[in-house]
């Protein structure tokens, strides 16, 4: 079958089962965009191509499909390089395409000519520039095979604009589909090595203080149930990363919660005196670990990664696992059963008393609960978590909540409720401030039966608003919560803590813009909250509408900080617990 | 290039013998690894290797041994690596090739071919009061040679930096010690 490289390219799409792509046209892409016209590919048509790629970001996400996004070369290229750095960081199976100008045109800095390939080199898993029409099947095939696989991450393939242009002789090709990849250099591990679960498992059960550390490997293995019956089996209980919330029900009686610079005091401090840590597909960040020298120092390592450069990046294992979470945890199991069948065969207990490490937990999480004051009285402002709290109250219990960063990402992951996977979605690894709206749109594309609500702060929100038009267009209604605080808010607190209150260029003004009149400009309905009163009525409104997307402007006391705070650099023995402990630990 | 090589201590340096796949820039996402960890690549050599699929990249670091697993691991990410093994400079053969124009006029031109004959170079073009040399071997022995012209004045001097390959009677004998794949064998 003869087509031109334009169909080969979307047809190609099509045998990989994408069902939603992002993007925006442009000169070098155009003649791709001509057969989208008779596929079945839905194209959301985005305002700014990052928005294309935090909507794929977002999709990925909670779909655990692969995100697509299209866009143009020259700047349509260089404005999606932030989406491919977050999907980098957070390891988001992504395929973005780019047009570049025609072949004969490459070096001779052509009208909107990028070398895209060379500036997205160390922000993607792997990049190619497509030379002939005939490889076009080939490349889209390995660039899927490789987002997926392994250690997910985001492929960039670069198409000059002759190759798919049906006008020039460049673009004509014999159709065919690779039934398999042929890249000799990548193949990634997924059993774990026998000896080492073994090993694995023999430290499990001599230990005394154990914690399991989940990361976003978890997600990405979909490995959720099966980390739920390894915490079962061995009766250890679970902290889950920023990355890795939802992975382990917040509901359940052996989850800790969230350790780091914002985590709750019982989640650092098991970590902290722990005697094992099991790591799992979690990377030792430094938002996790605080001063690395410092971090859990008398605890044993197993680590399981997929990624072997994980293995004694940050800190040396004891037991280094390459695999699958999902295989190795599995394998796990068997181990731990079999050395728990020998033990009681032996007249043994299975397992060490972990009775008095269970109790200071306990005591540790009845002693330092999260806690804010939420005052009803005339003047008393507004609190974030309460906001939080009422959304979280009010909203079906497997809404997704997708998140900016900063303050408002911090509250939200402590203080909603997570007991799905694949229900929280933020950006952890590069922290891009405008993450919530775009990645909110590609979510509830990917998942039109969920209540996708946006916890936002008015700095992010203002740096990628725009999609909410996307969103009013292509009729996804998403919910946006604003918490207008008027501020930078995150860069307000380490200003107050730790420079001297001298507040450098943070303020935003909690009315310009009017982001109630912004959002119904973008055809939302928009909704302003100020007393707490209102808050619940204006969260049971916005969850009734289901044909249009929703903002809320919540202003929110300004002065509201994030605790607990391990501040940068220290160690995650010092945790502050509250403004009463004094100001950073001055 | 470090020309006062040979007077100075021997350079605490790693032989990358690193296989490739042969595609366009695939050097560039090498070296600009090694760029963004902050590794200076002492000498570097490619070539295509017998399959023309693949190339060989050796890659001559001047580093402590623990960053570079973490480099090496890194270099394994790359799709178009397909194999990294790390030579022991004492269980490998190490090859240079070294090209020079040194002054030889007619008074010391006698001195200069007499040496080229001792370290077994040649004499690839002559010029009114200057040869030039093309000499092959261990650097080492590029390092006395090159040494021994500075007397006599070096004009233009080119290396192309090492190529290695394990020893093959230590590997027969110590079949693991030579030549260590660091795994991704292709």
């Amino acid at each position: 079958m003869k087509l031109n490289g334009g169909q080969a390219l979307i047809k190609s799409l099509e045998m990989e089962g994408v069902e939603v792509m992002f993007g925006l046209p442009g000169g070098a892409i155009l003649p791709v965009y001509d057969p989208i016209i008779d596929s079945p590919i839905r194209h959301i048509l985005v305002r700014h191509e990052q928005g294309a790629g935090h909507m794929a970001e977002g999709y990925a996400h909670a779909t655990g499909r692969p995100g697509v996004a299209m866009v143009t070369s020259g700047p349509g290229a260089t404005n999606i390089v932030t989406p491919l750095a977050d999907a980098m960081m957070d390891s988001i199976p992504m395929v973005v395409i780019t047009g570049q100008v025609p072949s004969a045109s490459i070096g001779t800095d052509a009208f909107q000519e990028c070398d895209i390939i060379g500036v997205t080199r160390s922000v993607t898993k792997h990049n190619e520039l497509i030379t002939s029409a005939q490889d076009i099947p080939r490349v889209i095939h390995e660039a899927f095979h490789i987002a997926t696989t392994g250690r997910p991450g985001p492929v960039l393939v670069d198409i000059p604009k002759d190759i798919v242009d049906p006008n020039n002789p460049n673009s004509a090709m014999d159709w065919y589909w690779p039934d398999s990849v042929d890249l000799p250099g990548y193949k990634p591990t997924v059993k774990g090595h026998p000896r080492m679960i073994r090993e694995a498992a023999k430290l499990i059960a001599e230990a005394k203080r154990p914690v399991i550390y989940a990361g976003g490997g978890i997600l990405k293995a979909r490995a959720a149930a099966a980390l739920r019956e390894l915490a079962e089996l061995t009766g250890i209980s679970v902290v889950t990363t920023l990355m890795a919330r939802g992975a382990f029900p917040d509901s359940h009686p052996l989850c800790l919660g969230m350790p780091g610079m914002h985590g709750n005091y019982t989640a650092i401090t098991s970590m902290q005196q722990s005697d094992l840590l099991i790591a799992l597909g979690s990377r030792f960040d430094d938002r996790v670990t605080g001063k690395v020298g410092g971090f859990a120092p008398g605890a044993k390592i197993i680590h399981v990664d997929v990624d072997p450069a994980e293995l004694g990046k940050v800190r040396r294992p004891d037991v280094p696992i390459v695999g699958d979470c999902k295989a190795v945890i599995e394998e796990l199991l068997i181990a731990v059963r079999e050395g728990q069948a020998t033990a009681a065969e032996g007249g043994g207990p299975a397992q060490p008393d972990r009775s008095e490490w269970a109790a200071q937990l306990k005591q540790w999480q009845a002693q330092f609960p999260l806690h804010y004051d939420q005052g009803w009285g005339e003047g008393d402002a507004l609190k974030p978590q309460f906001c939080i709290e009422m959304l979280r109250d009010n909203s079906p219990e497997d809404t997704i909540v997708v998140s900016g960063v900063g303050q408002h990402q911090m509250w939200s992951s402590q203080f909603w409720r997570f007991n799905h996977p694949y229900t929280w979605i933020n950006s952890g690894g590069l922290g891009t401030m405008g993450f919530a709206v775009p990645a909110a749109v590609g979510a509830k594309v990917g998942m039109p039966g969920r209540t996708v609500w946006a916890i936002d702060g008015d700095g992010c929100f203002q740096m990628t608003a725009q999609e909410l038009v996307t969103a009013s267009a292509e009729r996804i209604p998403i919910k946006v919560a604003i918490l207008n605080n008027a501020y930078l808010g995150m860069v307000r607190q380490w200003q107050e803590l730790f420079y001297e209150e001298r507040y450098s260029e943070v303020y935003l003004s909690p009315d310009l813009p009017d982001y109630k009149m912004w959002a119904e400009a973008m055809g939302c309905v928009g909704m302003r909250v100020e007393h707490p009163d209102e808050v619940v009525p204006a969260i049971e409104k916005a969850n009734s509408i289901d044909d249009r997307p929703v903002v809320i402007d919540f202003r929110v006391d300004w002065t509201e900080k994030v605790y607990p705070m391990v501040a940068a650099g220290t160690s995650n023995d010092q945790v502050i617990l509250g403004p009463e402990m004094g100001e950073g630990g001055h | 290039m470090a020309s006062t090589a040979a007077a100075e201590a021997p350079p605490r340096h790693h032989i990358l013998s690193v296989l490739v796949e042969n595609k366009a820039g695939v050097l560039a996402r090498v070296s600009s690894l090694f760029a963004r960890r902050g590794f200076n690549i002492y000498s570097l050599a490619v070539a295509p290797t017998d399959d023309e699929r693949f190339s060989r990249i050796t890659i001559v670091v001047d580093v402590e041994s623990s960053p570079l697993e973490q480099v090496t691991k890194q270099l394994f990410k790359l799709i178009n690596v397909v194999k990294i093994s790390e030579l022991d400079p004492a269980d490998a053969v190490e090859r240079e090739l070294m090209i020079l124009t040194v002054k030889a006029e007619p008074g010391t031109r006698g001195q200069v071919i007499e040496l080229v004959d001792v370290f077994q170079g040649r004499i690839v073009d002559v010029g009114h009061d200057e040869l030039t040399v093309e000499l092959a071997g261990p650097p080492s022995k590029l390092d006395d040679f090159e040494d021994l012209m500075r007397a006599y004045g070096i004009s233009a001097l080119q290396r192309t930096g090492r190529v290695a390959l394990p020893k093959l009677e230590r590997q027969a004998r110590r079949s693991t010690s030579g030549l260590r794949a660091l795994g991704k064998v292709g």
